[in-house]
């Protein structure tokens, strides 16, 4: 009995805790195994935990507001404190977000929360994929996670619009009249699609609870799975360095999770949930009680989605005039069904770009160094072709505000932009593919002859040379590191017949790969080094 | 430990697998790697004074996230909303939000800080694995499979497995079915607006439901109709109807009606088109009297209003249906019927 005494006194609580806990789930070697694992350090690598930072953000305020959040829409007659409505008829949900916002002490620094939570999270997620397309951390093995956290930013966007949606406003209402009028144009089953997504004719008193159920269990749900596999895959593979000494794919460098990342990524989640708290008690966003609620016949100028939907809402409007069709009796309604297929082919090649790329390369290799965006001009290229398009579009969503912004005629902005949309991304190719090759071929000459010192010599019998200081050992070792791909001729198989297939992954491989500059080798550098001996 | 060294042992004998390398370009012709940079030392490390002074800077982080959050407390009571005065929420949420963010900031930047300045920050590596288990799991986990297979006779006992894929292909479906009742078969609904419920419906302001007389109505001026009754409605059919009812009335100078059915379909210049856009279904509001368009705001569709309401520019592609009208004999505007087709979004069944 003593002895157990003096055990507990010698180990103090937390000894006691980790004992306790050791001895009925095993912590001991879940420390053991997880407590040093290595993780590298960039500052990209941060964007992605900005995105699971405000996830957490969105669902500590998300669950603050469902407290007093009413998802109905019976129709209730406004006697809160916002003088301007007062007596106006509305739905409940709306006259409970008015009382959210003025009646709830926080509740509107809460809802700016969620709503710049909600930004921030679409965001930083976007601007996380951007970084794994451009340093090409989706390769092998990593091409899955890909698809998963593709998946958890189309999960963004869906909470994101479901959210947007419930105060039943005027801004959010004529959105979901869109929502309606796009479902309504699906080929055969849009009309009874609309019906069950309404109950019955637009808008009834059933969209808000729908989307309710839909907010805040059933997307969060599959956020957090999703979630789940996403991390629980980087453990599994390790994280991706950049290139760099002493970096290779066969380790990881960096600092041990306890304590350093313990204290960097858990004290970054306390900045990030700062600067959206600093945010939002600072800047209004979605003043919904100027809007007024929900009524099928007003609008104002200028209605705009938030800012992740902007995309889609672009492609709407860059559409041509008159393109509907009528087949027989049945009417397709190519100016909606045209700016989906755009939409939906857009994403679904940022999903599968990975399996593509693995293809044309055939490298059936593990990669964990992260290429440099340059040495990778094609995928860049494609990457910022990409990235205008999308770009294109979304600018499309604001037609209206540039030409009043501006002073400039609505429709020759909107021209500008459908010929922007096709000629945009090519300039965008051309120019960044030629930007990193220049870019690739100036790390070739450091590396071979050093940086410019300034120092200009004359040499006795009078001519003037500047000094060059030879690049050091790491730095060659960090612009010679990447993967070089040569491009492959369409081979015959086993049969003697070239399929295809083989030719198309020629063609494919001429175009990714014909252009390129290769990484300096040893020869290259002894030689380089043995001429400026000479001078 | 022991089991550590064991595999760097085995790493740098061979590789854990080789795999194709497609394309790429293998050279042995590299330049040498130079390994990890060497730890660049920080004052904190070599100064016992910048070391003491950057922990009481952690500390004093730490110590105002206290601050803060009291504040936060403090400013939640201190700063009472007042109906009478629309600034009490602004100061209550900026206080109240200034006092989190400290609390949140001096935790964050706290414990950066500490990791940045005082943890170790010698950059050390750690081996990776590939991802594929070694040829000895691999035929493990094979072995495994294939005993399963074989006490349970999947591959072997067609029958079973195929009635199983069937069972698990079909359990699904009624929980689909289930969700049938979301909404009713949508029938002609959308063909139908509060103007064919009745015949001669007057039409009245939105929102306060008062009759238009014809003479009311100037030239150039725009006012929102919605069919009499409906604002009597009760929710949701109110805001039904209205979506599909809406109507724009606009008097133009009958000789600038290019169009005679326009013009028929009107009186005397007073011409009424539906309101709901044929793109996607947003309300046109937006009127330029000089130029006789309609706008609508959401995706910049714009119908001429003195040639039928055609398409002039943007998305949509067909003309607003025109809602024929007539005056009764007290002189209020009156529709005799409904839209001759139907308002709003297209559909596929549109023309059926």
């Amino acid at each position: 009995m003593s002895n157990t005494v003096t055990t507990k006194k010698k180990g103090g609580f937390l000894a006691g805790t980790a004992n306790y806990l050791d001895e009925r789930v095993g912590i001991a070697g879940i420390v053991k195994e997880f407590g040093r694992k290595i993780f590298p350090d960039h500052w990209s690598f941060m964007l992605g935990e900005v995105a699971l930072y405000s996830f957490l953000v969105l669902l500590l305020s998300g669950t603050f507001l469902t407290f007093f959040f009413n998802p109905t829409m019976a129709e209730t007659t406004y006697d809160g404190v916002f003088g301007p409505l007062k007596g106006a008829h509305m739905s409940t949900a709306y006259a409970s977000t008015l009382d959210i916002s003025f009646e709830v002490r926080g509740g509107l620094l809460m809802r700016q929360v969620h709503h710049w939570a909600a930004l921030l999270f679409v965001a930083a997620a976007g601007l996380h994929m951007l970084r794994v397309f451009f340093t090409g951390a989706f390769r092998k093995p990593r091409e899955i996670n890909w698809v998963v956290g593709f998946m958890l930013f189309i999960l963004g966007m869906a909470g994101g619009f479901t959210g947007y949606s419930l105060p039943d406003d005027l801004l959010s209402g004529n959105g979901l009249r869109i929502i309606d009028g796009m479902i309504k144009g699906l080929p055969w089953i849009g009309a009874y699609t609309s019906s069950l997504l309404f109950g019955g004719e637009f808008p009834g008193d059933q969209i808000i609870p729908r989307l309710y159920s839909l907010h805040i269990m059933i997307v969060p749900a599959l956020i957090i799975v999703f979630l789940a596999v996403h991390l629980f895959m980087v453990v599994i593979h390790k994280h991706t360095h950049y290139s760099g000494a002493g970096k290779k794919d066969t380790n990881v460098v960096g600092y041990p999770l306890m304590p350093v990342y313990v204290a960097k990524a858990g004290g970054f989640f306390f900045i990030v949930f700062g600067v959206i708290m600093l945010t939002a008690s600072m800047v209004t966003i979605n003043p919904v009680w100027n809007y007024g609620g929900y009524d099928p016949s007003p609008v104002s100028a200028g209605t705009q989605p938030d800012w992740y939907i902007g995309f889609l809402d672009g492609a709407l409007r860059l559409a041509p005039t008159g393109i509907e069709t009528v087949v027989g009796n049945a009417t397709l309604s190519w100016n909606i069904l045209l700016p989906m297929l755009v939409g939906v082919g857009f994403l679904a090649v940022v999903a599968v770009y990975p399996f593509i790329e693995g293809w044309i390369t055939g490298d059936k290799r593990e990669h964990h160094v992260l290429d440099r965006p340059r040495n990778a001009p094609t995928r860049t290229a494609i990457g910022a072709a990409g990235v205008t398009f999308y770009a294109v579009l979304w600018a499309g969503a604001g037609t209206d505000l540039i030409a009043t912004n501006f002073k400039m005629s609505l429709n020759h902005v909107l021209t500008a932009m459908q010929i922007l949309l096709f000629v945009g991304p090519v300039i965008a190719y051309w120019s960044t593919k030629r930007l990193c090759l220049s870019l690739q071929r100036k790390d070739r000459e450091i590396v071979l002859h050093g940086h410019e010192s300034g120092r200009i010599v004359r040499l006795p019998h009078g001519e003037y040379v500047e000094i060059h200081e030879p690049a050091d050992a790491y730095q060659v070792w960090k612009l010679t590191d990447f993967k070089e791909y040569a491009p492959t001729l369409a081979r015959p198989n086993a049969k003697g017949v070239i399929t295809v297939r083989a030719r198309i992954r020629s063609a494919l491989s001429k175009f990714f790969f014909e252009d390129r500059v290769s990484p300096v080798s040893q020869t290259e550098l002894e030689a380089a080094k043995h001429h400026g001996e000479l001078h | 430990m022991a089991k550590n060294s064991k595999e760097v042992a085995k790493h740098s004998d061979a590789p854990e697998h080789e795999y194709e390398t497609g394309l790429a370009v293998v050279t042995a012709d590299k330049p040498k790697d130079p390994g990890i940079e060497p730890h660049r030392v920080r004052m904190t490390d070599k100064s016992v004074k910048h070391e003491k002074a950057a922990a009481r800077q952690v500390a004093i982080l730490f110590l105002l996230s206290i601050v803060g959050s009291i504040f936060a407390i403090w400013a939640y009571y201190a700063f009472p909303f007042d109906d009478t005065n629309a600034g009490s929420l602004r100061i209550n949420t900026i206080f109240l939000g200034l006092g989190i963010s400290l609390g949140l900031f001096g935790i964050g930047i706290g414990a950066v800080h500490w990791a940045k300045t005082l943890m170790p920050d010698a950059e050390v590596a750690e081996e990776r694995h590939i991802t594929r288990g070694s040829e000895e799991v691999r035929a493990a986990a094979l072995e495994v499979i294939r005993l399963a297979d074989q006490e349970s006779g999947f591959s072997r006992r067609k029958l079973i497995r195929r009635s199983l894929y069937g069972a698990l292909a079909l359990f699904p479906i009624p929980a689909i079915v289930l969700f049938t009742d979301l909404g009713p078969n949508p029938k002609d609904s959308l063909r139908h607006t509060m103007w064919g419920a009745k015949k001669n419906t007057r039409l009245v302001r939105d929102p306060d439901g008062t009759a238009i007389k014809a003479s009311d109505v100037q030239i150039g001026s725009v006012f929102h109709v919605i069919p009499e009754g409906l604002e009597k409605l009760e929710a949701p059919h109110m805001l039904n109807e209205k979506a599909k009812a809406a109507v724009l009335l606009v008097r133009l100078d009958p000789t600038e009606i290019k169009n005679d059915k326009e013009r028929e379909w009107g009186y005397d210049g007073i011409v009424a088109y539906s309101k709901i856009c044929t793109h996607v279904g947003c309300p046109v509001a937006l009127y330029e009297q000089h130029t006789h368009h309609l706008l609508c705001p959401c995706h910049q569709s714009t119908f001429d209003l003195a040639e039928d309401c055609k398409v002039v520019f943007g998305p949509a592609s067909r003309p607003l249906p025109q809602l024929k009208i007539e005056v009764d004999a007290e002189g209020y505007l009156i529709a005799p019927g409904d839209f001759a087709e139907p308002v709003g979004p297209s559909f596929w069944e549109r023309k059926a």
